[in-house]
Order: C-alpha cells, then structure tokens, then sequence
C-alpha cells in the first residue's frame, strides 16, 4: 500500500496542479502535498519491516505481456524514497520565493517528476522500471527547458537524446532478460534466478550499464551533465543531482549486482578504472572552474564516481556505503545549490570572481554554506564521513588484485584531497576577504530558506553522529546483495 | 475538408471506395480478391491526391503517384500470374501445399517477389518509397492523413497475411530479404526526416521509419508479431491523425512555424506532444508499447540481434526529429503571432485521440482482445 501512495499522490497532485491559477495557490498546495509524501514515506520507512504486507503491492497488468504491477519497499527503496521524499519540501520551501512564469506548470511538473522517482525506487517489475525511468525523465526535460537558462533547448535535448539511448538499449537488455526467463516473467526474482553465461553474461551487463552510466554519469559518458546542470533552472538541478543520479546507482544494486553476477565481476576493474578516471578528472577540472554551479556540478561527478567503485569492489561495507552515501550526498548537494541559488538570486552572478566577503553581510549564510561543504568533503561527524569512511574500506579489500586495489584507492583519496582543495577555495572566494559591489547589498537568509537549511544541516549532523539509523534499514538488504555467493556465481 | 475545393461530395464517395477495398485487402482469401482490393484502394488515393486542382503540387504529386502506383500494380499483377502458373489456383493457401523438403519452383520464388516488392511499394518500404515524400507533401493535409494511417494499416494487414497464409513455409528463404529491406527503410527514413525543414515532409519520411518498424510483424511473423501489428497499427493511426490534425490548422508548415504555440493554444500543443510522444515511442503511450511488441517479436525468432539494436538506435534518432516539434511549441517564441482558430468540438475530438493514446498505452488488452487476425 504505502509505495502505491508514494507513487500516486504525487502524480494524481500533479496532474490536478495543472488546473491551478493562483500563482500563491499552487506553491502553497504542492508544498503540502510534498509534506504528505513525506509524512507517508517516513511512516513506511520506521514503522514497518521489511516484508510487511502494506510495503508490498503485486496486482496483474499487461498480463500478456507477463508484466505485473509489482512494487516493493525493500532497504534500498526505503533509504531512496526517503531521500525523494525529503527533498522535495526542502527545494520547495528553499526556493519559495523564486519566481517562475506559468508556475502551476511549473510544479505539476515537479511533483510529476518526483511520482517518476518513487517508481523507479520500489519498481520490483523491470517492464514497470523501464516505464517510470522514462517518466522521471521528461517531466525534469520539460522543466529544464522551459525555465532553464539562455542554451537551454540545446544543452537540455543533448542530455535527453542521451539518456533516451542509454533507456533503449536497456530496453533491449530486459526485452532479452525476459525471453530468457521460465514463465516468461519481468519481475526481478525472475532475473535473481537467471542462470546465465558469462558471454550473454557480458553483453547483458554493457547494455544495462551504458544506460546507468549514463545516469549517473561515469566518465567518459559524462559530458551532458556539467551543461545541463548549469543551464537548468536551480529546483530541478536540485532534483537531478540530489535524485535523480542516484538512479543509475540503484539500478546497478538492483538490476546488474544479483543478475549478472559473473559478468559484474569480470568487467568490475574496467568499470572502476573508468570511474577512477572520471574521479580525478573531475576534480581538476572543478579545480579551475569560475562557476559556481559548474564546480558543484564536477565534484557530483567525483562523488558519483567513488560510490559506483565502491559497489564495484563487491563487498558489504561497499555496498552499505554506497548505499549510505547515496542518501548523504543527495542531502548535501541540494543544500549546496540552494544557497548557490540564494546567492544567484540576491547579487545576480554565480561567478565566484564576482564575488567575495559575503560573510560579513550574511553570517547565517555564510554558517549553514560552511556546515555542508564542509560535510561535503567528510569531514568527521557529519554525514558523509561514515559512508566515505566505509566506502574506502571496502576499495582496500576490493574483489581485484592487490595492486589494482591499492592504486584505487590511492587515486581515489587523491580525489577527496583535491575536492577539499576546491571546496575550501570556493568557501574563500565567495564568504571571505572584501566585500564589492556586487555584494555591498546583499541581505542575509529569509525565514523560509533558514528553515529549509536548518533541515539539511540537522540531517547533515545527526546521519554523521550516529549512521547507524540508516545503516539499519539497509542492513538485511545489502548483506542479501553481498552474501549469496553472488559475485562467483558463474 | 472544405478549404480544398469544390466537389465537397466526390470526396466522400472516393473515401467510401477505399474502405471497401480497405475492407477487401483485409479479409482476402485469393490472390485476385487482394488485387481487386488494392486496385479499389489506389484509383480514388490517386484522384484524391490530385484533388487540390488549383496547386501545382498536387497536380505533380497525383502524376508522380499514378505513374508509380500502376507501375506497381503491374508488377503485382506480374507476381500473381507467375504463382497461378507453378500452383494452378489463386487461393492464398496454395503454398502451404508444397510438400516437406521439396525445393519451390523458380516461377513460384520469382512471384512472390514480385508480391513482396509490390506489397513493399504499397507500404513505402525503402527503396521502393520515392513517392512518399513528394504524395504526403502534395496532397491535401487531410487526405494525406487519410492515406498515411488508414490505408497503409489495411495494405500492412494484407501483407503480413499473404506472407503468413502463403508463403509462411518458405519462411527461411525470405526472412534476410526482409531484414535488408527493414535496415534500409529505418536507415533511410529516419537520417532523412533529421534533414527536413517542413514538418509535413518531416511526418512523410517519419511514416516511411515507422513504416520500417512495423515491417518487423512480417519479419518476426508470430504471435507476438501479429498482435503487435494491431497495436501499431492504432497506436500509429491515432497518432498520425492527430498531428495531421494539428499541423492542418497551422498556415505554415515549416518547424518555425509551430513556434510558440503552446501559449497561443494551450491545448492544441498539449494534445500533440501526446501524439509526438507516442510516435517516438515513450513510454505510457500507445506508440511505446507498440514498438515494443516488434522488438520482442524480433528478439523471440532468435536470430538478427543486430537489427534490434540497430532499430532502437534509430528509435533514438526518431527521437531527435519528433522533439524538435515539441521544441518550438514549447520553447520557442513565435517571430509573428500565430493565429490559430480551433473550434470546441475539433478541441474534444483532439482530446479523445490523446486519451485514447494513453489508454492503449496503459492497457492494450482493451483491443488486442477484440481484434485479432
């Protein structure tokens, strides 16, 4: 029942939201419609076990098709719909006084974008995955190109053209899942009981991670990401950093880790070198970037890059990081745009040589911003440094050779280094040394960005205090992934 | 149907003709019945596309159609003399007769090649597609819509019936031909519609790739096949009308002049990217579950898993010619205001097509259940 709700509330909310006129109306009832989902998501995640009745939905559907409507909230779907479901009233609460035109367009399409993303998270059913990985993405097309900046149509349509062809060729991955299968069925224990070689094994496993590593983005698929999330407009960057990559991420938990476990193991050193490189890439380029959302979005793809190697490294503390990591990273980032949006907003440049001493005029600010990048680079006791802390773990015993292991690691922590080099250098050149004209007149935080930022950081600190309230929920979840004998099942 | 011209009368009984050979080609059980059908089918299309007398373009279009078109038809009439002669009847099952293990004669591979390049004209298959563009372009709006949905659904419904019917035992030696023809025809028209300036010319070289998808029906030919063909059909027909409809209301044809017509007519643009959407094939609309049908028929006979992957990458080029529709209704602003005048029952009629898409999208058992060959 509960991931019925998560899904339809906010579609059926969406669809209505287009009929709104009152521009004061429909921010007032998508915001209320998101704490709902929230309280429902919350709800589902603390009170009810795993296997619970109410978390579990299988209803026929194209039955000639052997599809089913078939949704589940398993550990990783609890900590993801958790992670939709908390972001959503943070972005709109955090950027209530942005104006939009149209803007009951505007949030319909949000809220559809966000019934996309729940369905994505529970979709135990790969024809119903398939379906909702679609839906996410054209609401959040739609609303990139409409509200987006001055390349907007270009840079959005390069991004869609290119997840469309990762999707298709998904699509033929499951088309051929399925066939495979005993009763010709979609549903993921179907999949789980696949017994495959390693040839059809490998093939499988590039159609599936093209389409995730598109997503995510791993380098050397990675060039839409930096454009699009610079040109869009800041609430939907919010949901494509904060969400929407984490996609690709479960979809290589959910949809490759169990059911192509030899190939997964085979192809991990080419993967995780891809992503090693995509790491430190990144993180030069950040490095020399003037753009403050330009240098957020580079240092996504670094964070991206080490989660999708520590699953890579096929072990439980890689997994339980990863998994960790996902829900920190999406908290961080959206607090991060937010206040870059806040800046954006008050001085009308997002240029970090434009700007300087905003700490003097905005000391709340200039408080929550240091709090979450400082989060952002783990440091102990907020929320990233437990998932990093693992994660890095888990590449020291990584399921490779030795040396393979060691020089991972190695450039993966040269990576955390020179993020903190950027991040620190970004913190400097934006809240410290001399204030100038374009910053004389800024005025600190309203009350509704103070609440919005008090969130995250309340998350930030409480998830570094004590992981273990998410670690918990993922616990049976990614020792289930682990265990088994998965990853040498031939 | 009125901007075209007098003769408001003539018109209707010319689409009445057509649905009696509609009806015939769909339901033949002898090879004459299918060429009287086909024959009752392309006469009155010939006059309807010349019917805007006064356009010089529709003058040519008709000529170009009428020179083809019969040329075709010979070459179908060619193929059925030649079969009559190596089985002695005109009853579609003949073939199937043909004993376990003998080879087919030469003048019964050579009839039902030439069946298969008449049927392949009919359907503007790649390379026999050259009228297509020029036709679509220069006939009536209305009537092109008329001739891209409802026709070709009939003549794909012979098709895949005559190859199923008479020559489903010598599947082996024409399923590769098939396939080339498949390849050329998503390859050719989909890189040409990427090139077109002219929406209209742009839907021609569309119904040629989407022309090319349901081709997969005859390749695949199971049951998959069969019912996707159905699905594909409606879905494709649908879909078709409605952006006919649309671009119908429109003064100037070319992408620019869709510009900024989501705010003129909130409606309009919102029910087209239903109809844009479906043809690209995105999911939760007809257009989506329907290619997926093809491509699962393809995948289950086992063989050609590069064709697949190649008709998804071209599925994603589709992607890229449909969108920029979307593109300038939605994201554009118009360099002189669109007038637009769109009555209240054209409104519903619209919003009926759109939700009949999504409906088919979300359940197609509604009419695979009903209809099925």
């Amino acid at each position: 029942m509960i991931p019925v709700l998560l899904i339809f509330i906010p579609l059926l909310a969406g669809v209505l939201t287009f009929f709104f006129r009152s521009e004061k109306a429909v921010r007032s009832w998508s915001l209320g419609i998101s704490f709902v989902t929230m309280a429902v998501a919350v709800i589902g995640v603390t009170i009810f076990d795993e296997g619970s009745p109410l978390l579990t939905v299988n209803t026929p559907w194209l039955q000639t098709l052997g599809s089913s409507f078939f949704v589940r909230l398993d550990g990783l779907g609890k900590i993801l719909t958790l992670l939709t479901a908390i972001s959503f009233p943070v972005i709109f609460t955090s950027t209530w006084s942005t104006p939009y035109k149209r803007s009951n367009n505007f949030y319909a399409l949000m809220l559809l974008g966000q019934a996309g993303l729940m369905g994505v998270f529970v979709a135990a059913d790969a024809l119903l995955f398939y379906f909702f990985w679609e839906l996410a993405l054209i609401p959040m097309y739609f609303i990139a190109s409409i509200w987006g900046g001055e390349k907007r149509i270009r840079v959005t349509f390069k991004f869609f053209i290119y997840t469309f062809i990762g999707s298709v060729l998904m699509l033929i991955g499951i088309l051929y899942l399925q066939s495979k299968t005993a009763n010709h069925s979609f549903s993921i224990q179907a999949f789980n009981n696949l017994q495959l070689s390693l040839k059809e094994q490998s093939w499988l496993f590039w159609l599936f991670f093209i389409a995730f590593a598109i997503k995510m983005p791993i380098f050397p698929l990675h060039t839409w990401q930096p454009d699009t999330y610079e040109q869009s407009p800041t609430a939907a960057t919010m949901v494509l950093s904060g969400v929407m990559v984490k996609m690709g991420l479960l979809g290589i938990i959910r949809w490759v880790m169990p059911v192509m476990p030899a190939a997964f193991h085979s192809w991990g050193d080419v993967a995780m070198s891809l992503s090693v490189i995509g790491i430190v890439y990144a993180s030069l380029i950040a490095m020399r970037q003037d753009d403050l959302k330009r240098l957020i979005a580079f240092s996504s793809i670094a964070h991206i890059g080490l989660m999708n190697m520590a699953l890579f490294s096929e072990n439980i503390s890689g997994v339980q990081g990863a998994i960790l990591q996902m829900f920190n990273h999406g908290i961080n980032i959206i607090g991060l745009w937010a206040i870059v949006e806040i800046i954006e907003r008050k001085t009308g440049t997002r240029k970090m040589s434009e700007l300087g001493g905003l700490a003097q005029k905005a000391p709340a600010m200039a408080v929550f911003f240091v709090v979450i990048a400082l989060a952002n680079i783990a440091l102990p006791l907020t929320n990233s440094f437990p998932g990093e802390f693992l994660m890095f773990n888990s590449l020291l015993t990584a399921h490779t050779t030795r040396l393979y292991a060691l020089l991972f690691t190695v450039f993966a922590g040269l990576g955390i280094i020179l993020g903190a080099v950027y991040t620190l250098n970004m913190i400097r050149k934006t809240f410290y040394g001399e204030t100038n004209t374009v910053t004389a007149g800024v005025t600190d935080l309203s009350l509704n960005e103070k609440i919005a930022l008090s969130a995250v950081v309340i998350l930030v600190i409480v998830i570094g205090v004590y992981p273990q309230l998410l670690l918990d929920i993922t616990n049976n979840f990614s020792e289930m992934i682990a265990n088994k004998d998965m990853f040498r099942k031939a | 149907m009125e901007k075209v011209g007098s003769g408001y009368a003539d018109y209707f009984a010319l689409i009445f003709f057509i649905l009696c050979g509609v009806v015939l080609v769909s339901s033949f059980k002898s090879l004459l019945i299918l060429f009287l059908g086909i024959e009752i089918i392309s006469i009155p299309l010939y006059i309807l596309t010349g019917s805007d007398k006064k356009n010089l373009r529709s003058n040519e279009a008709s000529l170009k159609y009428f020179l083809l078109g019969s040329f075709s038809t010979g070459i179908l009439l060619m193929g059925i003399a030649l079969m009559y002669g190596s089985l002695g009847t005109f009853s579609t099952t003949g073939v199937n007769f043909l004993p376990e293990g003998t080879k087919p004669s030469v003048l019964l591979v050579a009839g039902m090649l030439m069946l298969f390049f008449a049927m392949s004209f009919k359907v503007s298959a790649v390379p026999f597609h050259f009228w297509t563009p020029d036709v679509y372009d220069g006939a009536p709006t209305v009537f092109t819509s008329f001739m891209a949905t409802i026709v070709k659904a009939a003549v794909f419904i012979a098709f895949i019936r005559l190859f199923d019917e008479s020559f489903g035992a010598m599947q082996s030696q024409w399923q590769l031909m098939v396939a080339v023809i498949i390849t050329a025809t998503l390859l050719v028209g989909n890189i040409t519609a990427v090139f077109q300036q002219s929406v209209k010319r742009m839907l021609a070289y569309s119904s040629i790739s989407q022309a090319g998808f349901m081709l997969f029906a005859v390749f695949a030919m199971n049951t998959d096949a069969k019912e996707g063909l159905i699905l594909y059909a409606a879905a494709y027909s649908l879909a078709t009308i409605g952006i006919f409809a649309v671009l119908n209301k429109l003064s100037d044809y070319s992408f620019d002049g869709f510009n900024g017509l989501a705010k003129e007519q909130p409606l309009l643009a919102g029910t087209a990217v239903v109809f844009l959407l479906s043809l690209a094939g995105i999911p939760l609309t007809a257009g989506f579950l329907s290619k997926f049908y093809m491509l699962k028929a393809a995948l289950a006979t086992g063989k050609f898993m590069w064709l697949v992957i190649f008709a998804v990458l071209m599925a994603a080029v589709s992607v890229f010619y449909y969108f920029r529709v979307i593109q300038a209704m939605y994201f554009k602003e118009p360099q002189k205001p669109i007038q637009v005048s769109a009555s209240a029952s054209f409104k519903t009629g619209l919003v009926i097509v759109a939700l009949l898409i999504i409906i088919l999208g979300i359940n197609p058992g509604l009419l695979i259940r009903w209809l099925y060959f």
